[in-house]
């Protein structure tokens, strides 16, 4: 449903009220926004002298090489990922119970699980058990343990909404089950899911941020690294940076999906919709 | 397996944490969420666009970052909470993006006709809001709620890197400090966020599958 069908087409008196929640709604967000901006200013915020900062090119090159550390990560944990996801929806799929139930326990379990306790657990735990890890395969593990489940429940989304149709006309001519699922249904099912997944990816990005806890030099690290560094009146100028690079990053990514998404739609009728609940995460 | 039973207080209380913050916080931004959504549907155009832009900002920044802007930030500006009421309130931030965006799936999961027939008979926008799409749109809508609840708690584990000590912090100092027992102490406190997020899961999927029946 669109929003517009939860009201008319105003006509003058309405075109009036709505001109003026308009004017009142702005004030109400200009006046919020002249608060921060006076609080900020109070405290010296907006000298260009704190903003000149960014564009020394040893803060650029430093959050550069941060940017290049968490896009390493966040690719690297997403390819594995949808290596691990796409073995368990396979699995969960299974007719056979002794591939389909612990499948679906991996999922309920990394799917329960706060991402940076399995984070903190490859970090700390496997050093315990004489294993050394790097803060890299410590991050991607964590990452590649969490969406897994994930982008496995998206897979098998996808795989479930196609028409059961195809299935049957699929064992009609005599495939075997696999053989369904190779040659019918899963490249069927990719377009489908693909918007999700790029969902997924925009998630998985937000979460390389969790690599600042265990000291992996990511962006977030790089740029505290810095702002420790250069003093604490520099932290707002390094941190809007680092926002606006995520923001940037993840935003052409969620257009991307949408975008996809919206063709997809066009031409298939459907796809398989991310949650808020995953993309939160 | 020692290490976990000898030191339950400690669980306790950081298990006793991870649920305040997260209840807190959830009724925080379930209730800014509620607004945005409300302002994202109504017929006035700034408030569209200042609900919208909110979203989309917030939907793109990592939790930590907002962690960052209010424990590293907010002190530079002479706002001193505790770290508590900081992981709150970047916990509330940062998740009535997502309550804001399922509550306005739920309101767009209720059929064009009902809005459509609470327009011809007259009622308002506000009314047929309140009166015929919310109340339905909250069956539909108490799923995806409960989800991005679960995702809400596993998220208050990232309060642990900046000062508050809930279960995922109480882990860690357990774990620097009993290296013969890191993976038993760690196995201790995934059962205590287990003991929260799997019930909900599995409440959420019940009222799914009931809600589906019933359309």
């Amino acid at each position: 449903m669109s929003e517009a069908v939860l009201y008319d087409a105003a006509g003058p008196r309405g075109r009036r009220r709505i001109l003026i929640g308009s004017l009142l709604g702005g004030l109400l967000v200009a006046g919020i926004l002249a608060a921060a901006a006076a609080r900020l200013a109070a405290n010296g915020v907006f000298e260009a002298e704190r903003w000149r900062v960014l564009t020394q090119s040893d803060l650029q090159r430093l959050l550069a090489r941060g940017l290049v550390a968490t896009l390493r990560a966040a690719l690297v944990a997403m390819v594995l990922a949808m290596a691990v996801g796409g073995l368990l929806a396979v699995a969960r799929l299974s007719r056979r119970r002794w591939l389909a139930a612990p499948a679906g326990a991996w999922v309920e379990l990394f799917r329960g699980l706060p991402l940076l306790l399995l984070i903190l657990f490859l970090f700390l735990g496997l050093p315990a058990a004489g294993v050394t890890i790097s803060t890299f395969w410590a991050l991607v593990g964590g990452l590649t343990l969490y969406n897994s489940a994930v982008i496995g429940e998206i897979f098998r989304a996808g795989i479930l909404s196609l028409p059961s149709g195809q299935t049957e006309a699929a064992y009609a001519i005599g495939l075997r089950r696999g053989q369904t699922l190779r040659l019918i249904l899963i490249p069927q099912g990719v377009r489908l899911m693909l918007p999700a997944l790029i969902s997924q990816l925009v998630t998985l990005l937000k979460d390389t941020s969790l690599g600042f806890v265990i000291a992996y030099a990511e962006l977030l690290r790089t740029g505290r690294n810095a702002v420790e560094f250069l003093g604490g009146p520099y932290s707002i100028p390094v941190y809007v940076a680092i926002a606006v690079i995520y923001i940037a990053v993840n935003a052409s990514l969620s257009f991307l999906a949408r975008w996809l998404d919206r063709r997809t739609r066009r031409r298939l009728g459907r796809t398989v919709q991310p949650s808020a609940a995953d993309e939160a995460a | 397996m020692d290490a976990v039973i000898d030191n339950l207080a400690t669980f306790r209380q950081g298990f006793v944490t991870t649920l305040a913050l997260t209840v807190v916080s959830a009724a925080l931004a379930l209730l800014l969420g509620t607004l945005l959504a409300a302002m994202r549907v109504s017929p006035v155009p700034t408030l569209r666009a200042a609900g919208a832009t909110y979203v989309e900002i917030v939907r793109n920044t990592p939790l930590t970052l907002v962690f960052f802007f209010a424990v590293f930030v907010l002190p530079q500006l002479d706002i001193r909470l505790s770290y508590f009421a900081f992981a709150v309130l970047a916990v509330t931030v940062y998740h009535a993006a997502f309550f804001c965006e399922a509550v306005r799936s739920g309101i767009n999961a209720v059929g064009v006709g009902q809005a459509e027939a609470a327009r011809s008979i007259g009622l308002t926008f506000t009314q047929s809001l309140r009166l015929v799409v919310l109340p339905q749109a909250f069956r539909t809508v108490i799923p995806p709620l409960i989800n991005v609840v679960i995702a809400l708690t596993k998220n208050t584990s990232i309060a642990a890197a900046f000062g508050v000590v809930e279960l995922t912090a109480v882990a860690t100092r357990l774990a620097n400090a009993n290296s013969q027992a890191v993976i038993a102490i760690f196995l201790g406190s995934a059962v205590c966020y287990l003991a929260l997020t799997l019930p909900s899961g599995w409440l959420a999927g019940q009222l799914e599958r009931r809600v589906a029946v019933a359309r």
